[in-house]
């Protein structure tokens, strides 16, 4: 292994190392445009020249593999002088457009502008313009041709990530330019990620155009719902701005990296996938048509639990649980519906959502925990919530209890209406408004997963954390809490603090989960035992 | 023989000491009780006020009576060059400003008519009142790109620190209207839109 010093401080890499990515592991960070970590190395931006010893010119970190004894300079005047002629060459014909470049204040530009360039300008010449400003070149994404640097990141993520080739650079010397290929369109289901890699505003993304400013945004990390891949994201959104965006709190969500799910990227799909969050809710709970206060809802769903728990007549409740909800939330149906109350029916398998998919990052499963409900509610195999539908249909269910399923669009709406008319109690708890709303007799609001705290278990059986960005909007409770309360008005008290103790509890009691912990799963994720 | 002065140093030096930090605050006070303590003895003559309440009369009438001629004489045109009082007779006139002053902000149009703002939300951003609130769109012209669909500005809590001018890029916000008199009767109409803002 070649053993190197960057910077007076020595590091030993395996071989076929760069120098950017060994000066990554000491923590220098080298500046850098076209070099992305999870795409093959270009060189053509220059920005990240280093001084070698012994070696008569600069060279480029990205490219240039690691040797024994080499003895590299990342800050010697000659290089900051490098970078500031680069960036000298980059801005010769960039627009000024940072007012309404929607990625100002996350630009590489403005960056390392201010970091190494700090020069007075000596272009005399106007700058010379492209044909168009920003255009759209797909569903998703805006380019500006003006303000891109040629780093072919995008290119080259088409090429090699999605193989969608959409993108090239056409012409030559002075005159080159991104493009999309004649009568070709950005539109696969990736193409939100040109706009994270671009490392300034040439793609920007047209669902966040103009919205708010970047420097507004709060970050949670949390992770992706819409399938069981569970990519790790960051939800991005804005509190202290309300009139941005007609008051809406997420802005947008970006990737996070987790090399062992998703590593850089995440499909449309779940990215343009946040609106429900703060459009169509529910508010507060509800009893046909009249709004009632949570005391009055609890009240209601116990009187008619307790009587079938004081007559035994348990397997008249039935649950349709859902893979959406935290294994937290899971945990609590289980210790209500299965310990306390057991006989209840439960069940969370929906027969046919399967959306499309495809072999990089999109599942079928449209649910990011199928895994963790699979796990904790462990229901009969062979069945799914038919059973249960069929069951209330036909007049053989006191009560039925289901999470955020819309049970119109899956079963039609004769089955519901007739659910409605045989079940005693038919109560909703979900946190969007859906058709199912108009027949449940009983409305309950639940909070989003962006208002939570727990886990998710994805495909691959890793347990991941998302946190809580925001306070549920307006009286919606996270689930667990709403079934708390509910076993303390039926005389069977489950109570937590908050969702880490539940966790630990699951920790404790089911094998699988074993010595896991909040703080283990961290921001990565942990496997369970197999 | 003892010095005055010094005695009352030590007498306030001991008087620190007695009441803690927070005495400064009555420093004046104690100040101003000196001085009543030590001042001149009214004559006779003097304490029977007479004298003060004359010369009182005597100066205001000298104003009411110079005032009053000068202002009948201007009605008629006369005398222009001479200012009938020393106050300036707001809001008929108005006080000259200094060029650089703040006044009532304006925002800025182009040629077509449309406001010169690129709504960067740089002034909304550095506001120390938090009283602007844009929400941007699509300008028609893709050279411009962006335009405020909606720019409030609440002058009932700004602070005129000129802040937002300072920082635009496009000097599109100004604030040189030499408007100083934002009264209003509710605080609603103390919030101004784009269009008042272009507009008055
Ligand atoms: S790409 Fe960066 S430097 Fe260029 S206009 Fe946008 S924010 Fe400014
Ligand atoms: S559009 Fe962005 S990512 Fe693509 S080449 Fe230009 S600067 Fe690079
Ligand atoms: S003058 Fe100061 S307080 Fe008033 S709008 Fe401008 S920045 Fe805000
Ligand atoms: S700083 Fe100027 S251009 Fe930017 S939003 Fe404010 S007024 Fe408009
Ligand atoms: S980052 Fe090395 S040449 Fe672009």
């Amino acid at each position: 292994m070649p053993k190197l010093t960057i910077d007076g401080k020595e590091i030993e890499v395996p071989s076929k190392t760069t120098i950017i990515q060994a000066a990554e592991k000491l923590g220098i960070v080298i500046p850098r445009y076209c070099y992305h970590p999870a795409l093959p190395v270009s060189g053509n931006c220059r920005i990240c020249m280093v001084e070698v010893e012994k070696q008569p010119k600069l060279q480029i970190a990205c490219y240039t593999m690691v040797a024994n004894g080499m003895i590299v300079k990342t800050n010697s005047p000659k290089v900051l002088e490098a970078r500031k002629t680069v960036l000298e060459f980059l801005l010769v014909n960039h627009p000024l457009d940072c007012p309404v470049c929607d990625q100002a204040g996350e630009c590489k530009l403005q960056d390392y502008y201010m970091e190494h360039g700090q020069y007075d300008s000596r272009l005399d010449d106007t700058k010379v313009k492209k044909e168009k400003k920003a255009f759209s070149i797909g569903p998703t994404v805006m380019l500006d041709q003006e303000r891109c640097i040629l780093c072919t990141r995008c290119v080259r993520f088409t090429d090699n990530i999605t193989r969608t080739n959409e993108f090239g650079v056409f012409n030559r010397g002075d005159h080159s330019q991104l493009d999309v290929y004649p009568g070709k369109q950005l539109d696969n289901n990736y193409s939100g990620n040109v706009v994270d890699i671009c490392p300034v505003g040439a793609l920007t993304d047209k669902d966040f155009r103009f919205k708010c400013r970047v420097w507004y945004l709060d970050k949670t990390k949390s992770v992706c719902p819409g399938c069981s891949m569970g990519c790790n994201i960051t939800v991005e959104w804005d509190k202290s701005r309300p009139h941005q965006d007609k008051k809406t709190r997420v802005m947008r969500l970006k990737p996070r990296v987790n090399p062992d799910v998703n590593d850089h990227w995440m499909c449309d799909t779940g990215r343009y996938d946040y609106h429900f969050i703060d459009k169509n809710r529910i508010l507060t709970p509800q009893q046909g048509d009249n709004l009632i206060s949570w005391d009055q809802a609890i009240d209601t769903m116990a009187q008619t639990i307790k009587p079938l728990k004081d007559s035994g007549h348990l397997n008249k409740i039935g649950i349709l649980a859902s893979a959406q909800l935290t294994n937290e939330d899971l945990f609590l149906i289980r210790k209500l519906f299965k310990d306390t109350l057991n006989g209840s029916q439960i069940d969370f398998r929906v027969p046919q959502s399967l959306g499309a998919s495809d072999d990089f990052l999109l599942k079928a499963d449209r649910n990011p925990n199928t895994a963790g409900a699979d796990l904790i509610l462990q229901p009969a195999e062979d069945a799914d919530l038919r059973d249960i539908i069929q069951k209330a249909r036909n007049g053989g269910l006191d009560i039925l209890y289901v999470f955020g399923h819309d049970l119109v669009k899956l079963f039609g709406k004769n089955t519901v209406e007739e659910i409605s008319k045989n079940v005693k109690l038919f109560i909703f708890q979900g946190s969007n408004v859906n058709e199912t709303c108009g027949y449940a007799h009983l409305i309950l609001p639940s909070a989003v997963y962006a208002e939570k705290d727990g886990t998710f278990i994805n495909s691959q059986h890793r347990v991941q954390r998302i946190w809580p960005a925001f306070t549920p909007l307006g009286e919606s409770k996270g689930d667990w809490e709403i079934l708390s309360l509910l076993s303390a008005k039926i005389g069977a008290p489950i109570s937590y603090p908050n969702s880490e103790e539940i966790f630990d509890d699951i920790a404790s009691s089911l094998a699988l989960f074993a010595e896991m912990s909040y703080e283990k799963i961290g921001d990565q994720g942990m496997m369970l035992w197999y | 023989m003892e010095n005055p002065n010094e005695k009352r140093r030590q007498e306030l030096e001991k008087y620190f000491d007695k009441k803690g930090p927070f005495v400064f605050l009555r420093v004046a006070q104690m100040k101003r009780a000196w001085q009543q303590k030590n001042r001149r003895e009214l004559t006779w003559w003097e304490s029977t006020y007479i004298p003060t309440v004359v010369s009182g009369i005597w100066l205001t009438s000298k104003h009411f009576f110079r005032n009053l001629t000068l202002h009948i004489l201007h009605t008629v045109g006369l005398f222009k060059d001479i200012p009938a009082s020393a106050t300036y007779q707001y809001p008929e006139q108005p006080r000259p400003l200094a060029k650089r002053l703040r006044t009532r902000h304006r925002l800025m149009k182009r040629e077509d008519g449309t406001p010169r703002c690129v709504a960067c939300m740089m002034c909304e951003t550095v506001c120390p009142a938090r009283c602007i609130e844009i929400t941007a769109t699509e300008h028609p012209d893709p050279n411009v790109e962006k335009q405020p669909a909606e720019f409030i500005l609440d002058l009932g809590k700004c602070v005129y620190c000129g802040f937002c001018v300072e920082v635009c890029p496009e000097d599109a916000i100004r604030m040189d209207t030499g408007k100083l008199d934002t009264s209003e009767y509710s605080r609603e109409s103390m919030i101004y839109d784009k269009k008042r803002l272009m507009e008055e």
